[in-house]
């Protein structure tokens, strides 16, 4: 169902590539994805032919107004919600061509998720929340747990393992959840907004550990979000308006793009 | 996952409780009113018990063991000239009324019995002897009998063997007591012989109620009952069939049964609501956590799984209390045995079985639910 994994090809991750150039490793291909919401008055065309693509060890953010269909492209490229139009392709298998027990499995095995809400389950354990994608992958308990807790260490959240999500602080609370997304090593990690309920600091601290995490090898972290302090984590920026995806900036272009949007 | 499942449905304190009470109370009454429906029930048949007689003779339109119709003192030969018929008794049975010490009317469920072979005794004599009926104006009386709101009424003390009473102007000399199972009428029983019992009780052209036979050794009963039947024009029985019959009249000809079953039929509804509205709720509250799952990679059949397996958990743990509380209830109306009380393994099972359909029917709501719920709403605010 997937391809043999790759070896990221350095240049992609050294010489960020040029507006406009296909990215030498690809893991997120999406082409004319169109999304229609509601009928009649109530219709809203939230995606109007949208194109993207992101590459292996890079972090990508898509930014853009609120309403343009951010949220939207997030959910089709990570395979929650259906096209009506389009085509999309993870690391080689193509989504839209897969059923939607196929499609599940494909989430549960190869795709991290981060939520703006955090999303954990209050009534469980620290521990217990982050072992949840391994428990689904199908490892036993004790071993999921023990993996879990190295990863909450890895977040700074060693000692705190049998704690529940409600005694921890909303930062806290996210590093949880990106424990949780990346605790079954997915090629792909998901967020959406990850920092916009976070104070600065926090939210730098995040970003920090979700662009080491984008490091490794032959994997794609997607970050959706309208908060211009974190666009410095950025490999590559794609910028959306009405539905389409209209710039993508890299390299020099991303520097410029950046500093203006700063400024702004 | 299962295991997560619970803890998810566990730290939702209130929820939990409201599922368990429910389920609880729901067991309480189905089993409650289904032991109590089946010890009435039992109540129904208790001469079988009390009396023990292979064939029961009774006149052509009777169909249950507490009615008799007359017959004629010549059906009792009649029977017994019936080929595989070992020997065929008259029994005499009836509602008389007995005045005690102090002068009070008491009712009593008077029994005669044919005094050569006092076949028809009861099972067990826990004082006295059964043959000393042979005696006139004697009696056996049961615990019951003995009781100050009974036949000791106006003694001061239980009645015993050597007090006497009256029937009907004659003397009644207790000379033994015994054990029976409580009758639906709940009047005590007397033991006479049949001959005392037609003195006692006032006389009539027919005063013959029954006859109670014993097929040969090797003899089929069900076949002797059969060619008594066919023989004679009269109604022959087996234990089990006047017992069926029995069963069968009460449910006809009273409310008894329908009133129960309502009462069961309510206790199941409102378990399916109380549960079913409480479950779906805890599964609205907590769809932003599902739709997590479910963007996660948790299938449906999966979340399917775990609801129902929540719901089961609760349905096993408030079933639990529920017959447990019911169990309790048997025990403390055991010691007066009323209301009548019966209980099973195979009755507990089905109690059980219907507490779990109540549980699959209140999570099938939320699993429903579930099924339908896009994984993308996680995404939105
Ligand atoms: N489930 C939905 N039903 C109807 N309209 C929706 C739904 N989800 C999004 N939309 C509409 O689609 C458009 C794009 O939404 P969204 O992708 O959430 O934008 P963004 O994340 O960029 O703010 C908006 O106009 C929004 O109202
Ligand atoms: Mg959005």
């Amino acid at each position: 169902m997937t391809t043999p994994f790759r070896s990221v090809n350095p240049v992609s991750l050294t010489a960020a590539p040029v507006v406009g150039n296909p990215p030498s490793s690809l893991a997120v291909g999406a082409r004319g994805i169109v999304k229609v919401f509601g009928v009649g008055d109530a219709r809203t065309q939230a995606l109007k032919g949208a194109d993207f693509e992101a590459s292996e060890g890079e972090l990508h953010l898509i930014v853009g107004p609120s309403g343009c269909g951010k949220t939207t492209l997030l959910s089709v490229l990570a395979g929650t919600l259906s096209s009506d139009q389009g085509e999309v392709n993870l690391f080689g298998t193509r989504l839209t061509g897969l059923s939607s027990s196929e499609v599940t499995r494909f989430r549960c095995r190869h795709i991290g998720f981060i939520f703006q809400q955090f999303n954990l389950i209050p009534t469980l354990s620290l521990v217990e929340n982050v072992s949840v994608p391994l428990l689904l992958n199908g490892a036993g308990r004790r071993d999921a747990e023990a993996k879990a807790a190295e990863r909450l260490r890895q977040v700074g959240l060693a000692g705190r393992e049998r704690q529940l999500p409600t005694q921890l602080s909303g930062g806290q609370q996210q590093r949880v959840a990106i424990a949780r997304a990346l605790v079954h090593e997915p090629r792909l990690v998901i967020c959406d907004e990850p920092t916009s309920a976070l104070d600065s600091m926090t939210g730098h601290q995040i970003m920090e550990l979700l662009s080491t995490a984008a490091k490794a090898p032959g994997r794609c972290v997607l970050i959706v979000t309208h908060d211009p302090r974190i666009y410095g984590y950025a490999d590559r920026i794609s910028v959306m308006e009405d539905g389409r995806v209209t710039h993508v900036h890299a390299g020099a272009s991303l520097s410029s793009y950046i500093h203006s949007e700063n400024r702004s | 996952m299962f295991l997560l499942a619970l803890k998810m449905l566990l730290g939702d304190r209130a929820k939990y409780w409201m599922l368990v009470g429910g389920l609880a109370f729901s067991s309480l009454l189905m089993t409650q009113q289904y032991s109590v429906f089946q010890g009435l029930m039992s109540w129904t048949t208790s001469h079988m018990r009390n009396m023990r007689a292979s064939i029961w003779v009774v006149e052509s339109r009777v169909e249950q063991v507490n009615e008799s119709k007359a017959m004629r003192d010549t059906d009792v030969n009649r029977v017994r000239s019936v080929e595989g018929v070992d020997f065929a008794v008259p029994l005499f049975q009836g509602v008389l009324k007995a005045r005690t010490a102090d002068g009070s009317d008491k009712m009593i469920q008077m029994i005669g019995l044919h005094s050569g072979t006092l076949y028809g005794r009861p099972p067990r004599m826990i004082e006295g002897d059964i043959a000393q009926l042979r005696l006139p104006n004697s009696v056996v009386i049961d615990t019951l009998a003995m009781e100050g709101t009974r036949l000791g009424s106006g003694m001061g003390r239980p009645l015993r063997v050597g007090d006497v009473f009256e029937i009907n102007d004659r003397e009644a000399r207790v000379v033994g007591i015994c054990q029976t199972e409580r009758h639906f009428f709940g009047y005590p029983y007397v033991f006479s012989s049949y001959d005392q019992a037609l003195q006692y009780s006032p006389r009539q052209r027919k005063m013959l109620s029954m006859i109670l036979a014993e097929p040969k050794p090797g003899w089929d009963t069900a076949e002797v009952a059969q060619r008594i039947m066919r023989e004679t024009g009269l109604r022959a029985f087996t234990v089990p069939q006047l017992e069926a019959s029995t069963i069968r009249w009460v449910w006809n000809n009273t409310g008894i049964p329908i009133s129960f079953l309502t009462t069961i039929v309510l206790g199941f509804v409102v378990g399916v609501a109380v549960c079913g509205q409480t479950f779906y709720s805890f599964v609205l509250e907590n769809l932003r956590n599902l739709g997590a799952l479910k963007a996660m990679g948790a299938s449906n059949g999966l979340l399917a799984g775990m609801l129902l397996f929540q719901a089961m958990i609760v349905g096993l743990i408030g079933f639990g209390m529920g017959i447990g509380l019911t169990a309790l209830f048997g025990l403390t109306v055991a010691q007066s045995g009323q209301p009548p009380f019966k209980a099973d393994a195979a009755f507990v099972f089905q109690s059980l079985a219907a507490v779990l359909v109540i549980c699959a029917l209140a999570a099938l709501f939320g699993i429903r639910r579930v099924a339908k719920l896009e994984p993308a709403i996680v995404f939105r605010g």
